[in-house]
């Protein structure tokens, strides 16, 4: 059992390990705001929380904050300066999800296919409530 | 009773190494999705470039409206998938297909060395510093080809190089789209 574990661990962090397959990347220097803050902090703050939650196309696990690629900061850019220029963040996730679909947004929606994820935590709590209440009221019988 | 106790003990173990066992299956997976764009039979949107070749004119978005159904290819000369995909695109040039290029983050420079190096199949070629006209058109990278109408709507994608494979179906394509 231990020896299965401790194999199951290894296989995992090998598999960490692995690199990233390195693509191309151009030459030309990052969009003006792709590494960039934008100097009102309540704008920056708005545009960052979109741009963590903008999956990157390249490296798809990550988020257009945190990836390198250069298609990432230019999406960077894009975003601050729309938000610079007033737009709303939604309205860009929206104005990307036109163009990639649901996959670009990290966001999770209001789609069918993911009803029973939010139901899950309501029934598992309202079934664990339900599971210690019985216990105690038997423990409480047993007593009596 | 206490047998059956201490098996119930092991559930969480079980459970984690199945989960476990689960996660690094998944790991091995290829995790690259190919993002098809969403704009197909939308038009191209209207979008001015400044010229990325010193041989050949610009490319303005409007212009693909023209009529004729074509195709637009985006390359980079940083690619080099794009290389792979150059004598192909010569050869459809040469079969009278009309072609226009974008290019991503380029270099007036490098361009040129690429099109000297690799061909130049493209009719006019418009400059994408910064992947606007990729975010527009819901293009994930390089190379990308897609079919425009006559009308300047978006009829076909495709995705990564074109090989000698692919060039039935894009002619079959650029025949749907009216050629």
């Amino acid at each position: 059992m231990m020896r299965l574990l401790t194999a199951l661990l290894m296989a995992l962090s090998v598999a960490m390990l692995a690199p990233q397959s390195a693509s191309a990347q151009s030459a030309l220097p990052p969009a003006p705001y792709a590494n960039r803050q934008l100097d009102d902090p309540a704008l920056e703050a708005k545009a960052s929380a979109l741009m963590h939650t903008i999956r990157c196309l390249t490296c798809q696990s990550q988020s257009i904050a945190d990836s390198d690629a250069s298609m990432a900061s230019d999406m960077r850019s894009e975003i601050r300066e729309r938000i610079a220029a007033g737009e709303d963040p939604e309205a860009i996730r929206a104005w990307l999800i036109e163009r990639y679909g649901d996959w670009i947004s990290y966001k999770p929606t209001n789609d069918p296919i993911l009803w029973p994820l939010w139901a899950a935590p309501v029934l598992l709590i309202s079934g664990g409530g339900w599971l210690a209440y019985s216990r105690m009221r038997r423990r409480k019988g047993a007593k009596a | 009773m206490k047998m059956k106790r201490s098996l119930i003990l092991w559930v969480p173990l079980g459970a984690y190494v199945i989960f476990l066992a689960i996660a690094s299956l998944g790991l091995n997976r290829d995790q690259q999705t190919v993002i098809q764009s969403r704009m197909i039979g939308k038009a191209v949107p209207p979008l001015e470039m400044p010229a990325a070749s010193s041989s050949k004119p610009t490319l303005s978005t409007r212009d693909l409206a023209n009529g004729k159904p074509r195709l637009l290819n985006i390359f980079a000369s940083w690619c080099v998938p794009c290389i792979a995909e150059a004598p192909v695109l010569m050869q459809l040039a040469q079969q009278g297909v009309p072609i226009d290029g974008v290019a991503i983050r380029d270099a007036r420079a490098d361009v040129d060395q690429f099109l000297t190096r690799h061909g130049n199949p493209y009719e006019r070629i418009g400059l994408d510093a910064r992947s606007t006209l990729q975010f527009y058109m819901g293009s994930s990278g390089v190379p990308e080809t897609f079919v425009v109408d006559g009308k300047g709507i978006i009829r076909y994608q495709h995705i990564g190089v074109i090989g000698p494979q692919d060039v039935d179906t894009i002619l079959q394509k650029l025949r749907e789209a009216g050629a």
